[in-house]
């Protein structure tokens, strides 16, 4: 390591250039823990945990996700084209896909950082490490590569950079990437046809490449428009019939724990979420109040809706939403995002419950989103500073009241 | 009372193109552009920038309705009670929409068809009243109507850059004609410029460039 800080520290004097130096500082904040000593005013008791280190913290919690992800693009290949391959294979195949998408979004994504930052003279901060790696695991695996490309930008720049940089911005920059895509080319990030990759390979009899959620919403249109009876387990029995391609049943509670459908690269995975939420919650990186109000509004809102069941998506028992779409991975990798969530402590009660009742509520009622997390946690980035507002001021009423009547008169 | 009668002086009558009536003209179309500045008539900003042609239109159109409004209350600023103004105003930009809106139905169907309501709605153009409020009702009617036109105008160049932002990447073509596949290159329209809000993120890109050029400081 010595040769490294030696070299480091001859070449640094020399470079003149301003993007290089920008680069240069950079990459030794990146090798090495940066001399910073605290000065003899100010704080002068420091915690080992920077910004670079909570960044590697919240990637580590991805890493689960990105495996699992990189396997199930394999495993729905070899389903989908009725191939016989071994673990190795379909992980391989995952790994081709999933490369050239996270190259792409680091690339483009640290590049627009680089630039910004050697034009306001600042150094890179390390806020977009997670930025650039969630944003390939919302991506379907088939998306062309100059849309991951010009959707980062766009996040970078309308979402970050316009707002003053990291830490500045209001809403979730993958998010904002993701929701770019949704409306700028829905044909590539929307519908059956995107979420498996097959290749050019012929597709065993009966293959749909609709998602769980999009067969419920089908199914539920297509009876209440047809006015047709429903039961509690209509939504159940479709997703059972619409996974006999696979010859298992596909679309299983089970299955959709687990992760081996359909779906975004890194959101199918329950399983895999719950894991880098418990390395979130005991690290201290994500609040466990917005994981759990997350999970509670969503599984309380399609609890209420179970009550009033209208058509077949509202009777849709309550836990199957859990575990259907991109909730999970939402709300733990998203909605926790500690720059756009709620600030106050009971505020992030509140902000977790109401990006899980959007999400049903996007769900059920809106047949043109069958996803609603997304929009649900864009929403409520929106909000987060209104709740905000309302808890401190809540906060304000009360001491005042605490106060005995005099000094209540004075201090108004 | 001994009223003491001044001598009316005759102001000497300036020319009809003096530097102040040329700069009504310009000012509005950067440094207090009515939309990127003022930030009024947004609405119709985002709704009727899909294609360039509706968008040439409408900007003809509001140029045309603020221009005579303002030269018309201009005229009658001293006959009308104040409190009553805006509903006379109201009457008077109603005439010249309803106008335009004929004119628009006899001579240009297609382009009235997709502009549909907008047309209309230039009655509640804030520009419009802005202008009548700010200007008319206190200067006479050859700088009102100079004045409108500038407000035209500017509302007008930023009606046309964003329809042309958005009609290029949205679907790929210049007044109807495929741009992109005319020198051979397949292009996939991006869908969010079709939306109002794409128009609104080009506005917002508009006047971070505006104010990038002009050097802009938030007041305290």
């Amino acid at each position: 390591m010595q040769f490294l800080r030696n070299f480091l520290d001859t070449t640094k004097p020399k470079i003149k250039n301003k993007l290089v130096h920008t680069a240069f500082d950079a990459f030794e904040t990146f090798l090495f823990v940066p001399n910073h000593t605290a000065g003899a005013k100010g704080i002068q008791v420091r915690d080992a945990i920077d910004l670079k280190r909570m960044m590697m913290t919240v990637i580590i919690a991805m890493v689960p996700c990105l495996l699992f992800g990189m396997w199930n693009i394999g495993h729905q290949h070899a389903l989908a084209t009725g191939q016989n391959l071994d673990f190795l294979a379909k992980f391989w195949i995952g790994t081709i896909k999933i490369m050239p998408i996270i190259i792409v979004s680091y690339g483009v994504g640290l590049g627009i950082e680089f630039f910004v930052a050697s034009r306001k003279g600042h150094a890179v901060n390390e806020g977009f490490l997670v930025s650039g790696m969630l944003i390939p695991l919302v991506m379907p695996p088939d998306i062309p590569l100059w849309q991951v490309a010009l959707a980062t930008a766009f996040a970078v720049i309308i979402a970050k950079e316009v707002f003053g940089g990291t830490g500045m911005n209001v809403l979730n920059i993958a998010l904002t990437a993701r929701a770019f895509l949704y409306f700028a080319y829905p044909v590539n990030i929307a519908g059956s046809k995107v979420w498996t990759y097959t290749g050019d390979l012929k597709t065993v009899d009966g293959y749909s490449g609709a998602t769980a959620l999009s067969i419920v919403a089908d199914k539920s249109t297509a009876l209440s428009e047809s006015k047709a009876l429903f039961t509690n387990t209509t939504g159940v029995d479709a997703l059972t019939e619409a996974g006999k391609w696979s010859g298992s049943n596909l679309f299983s509670f089970e299955n959709m724990f687990m992760g081996n459908i359909p779906g975004s690269i890194g959101e199918t995975s329950t399983l895999m979420c719950l894991i880098g939420a418990a390395i979130l919650i005991v690290t201290g990186m994500g609040s466990w109040k917005i994981i759990v109000s997350g999970f509670a509004g969503t599984y309380l809102m399609a609890l209420l809706l179970n009550a009033t069941a209208a058509n077949a998506f509202m009777a849709l028992p309550a836990h199957y939403h859990l575990v259907m779409g991109g909730l999970a991975f939402g709300i733990v990798f998203m909605a926790t995002d500690p720059v756009s969530a709620a600030q106050t402590e009971s505020g992030k009660w509140v902000y977790g419950l109401l990006i899980g009742a959007f999400t049903v509520l996007i769900r059920v009622f809106n047949p043109a989103y069958p996803e609603g997390i997304m929009l649900a946690i864009l929403l409520m980035n929106v909000l987060a500073p209104l709740i905000d507002y309302f808890v401190i001021n809540a906060n304000k009423q009360r001491r005042l009241k605490r106060m005995p009547a005099q000094t209540a008169k004075v201090a108004a | 009372m001994a009223e003491v009668l001044e001598p009316k002086v005759k102001a000497p009558s300036e020319p009809a193109f003096s530097k102040k009536n040329i700069k009504l003209l310009t000012d509005p179309l950067d440094g207090n552009n009515p939309v990127t500045v003022q930030v009024l008539g947004i609405c119709s900003a985002l709704a009727v920038t899909v294609q360039l042609e509706p968008a040439l239109y409408m900007a003809a159109g509001v140029t045309f309705v603020t221009a005579f409004s303002n030269l018309f209350i201009s005229m009658l600023k001293d006959t009308i009670p104040s409190r009553i103004r805006i509903i006379v105003q109201l009457a008077i930009v109603s005439l010249w929409v309803i106008l335009l809106d004929q004119l628009f139905k006899a001579y240009a169907f297609e382009v009235s068809k997709k502009l549909s309501v907008f047309v209309g709605l230039i009655i509640t153009n804030c520009i419009v009243m802005g202008r009548l409020e700010a200007y008319a009702m206190a200067n006479k009617p050859w700088p009102s109507f100079l004045d409108g036109i500038g407000n035209g105008l500017g509302y007008g160049v930023i009606l046309v850059c964003v329809a042309f932002v958005r009609e290029l990447f949205g679907s790929g073509s210049l007044f109807g004609f495929k741009v992109f596949e005319a020198v051979g290159i397949t292009y996939q329209g991006n869908g969010l410029m079709m939306l109002p809000a794409g128009a609104c993120i080009v506005v917002g890109i508009l006047i971070w460039i505006q104010r990038a050029r002009n050097g802009y400081s938030e007041e305290a």
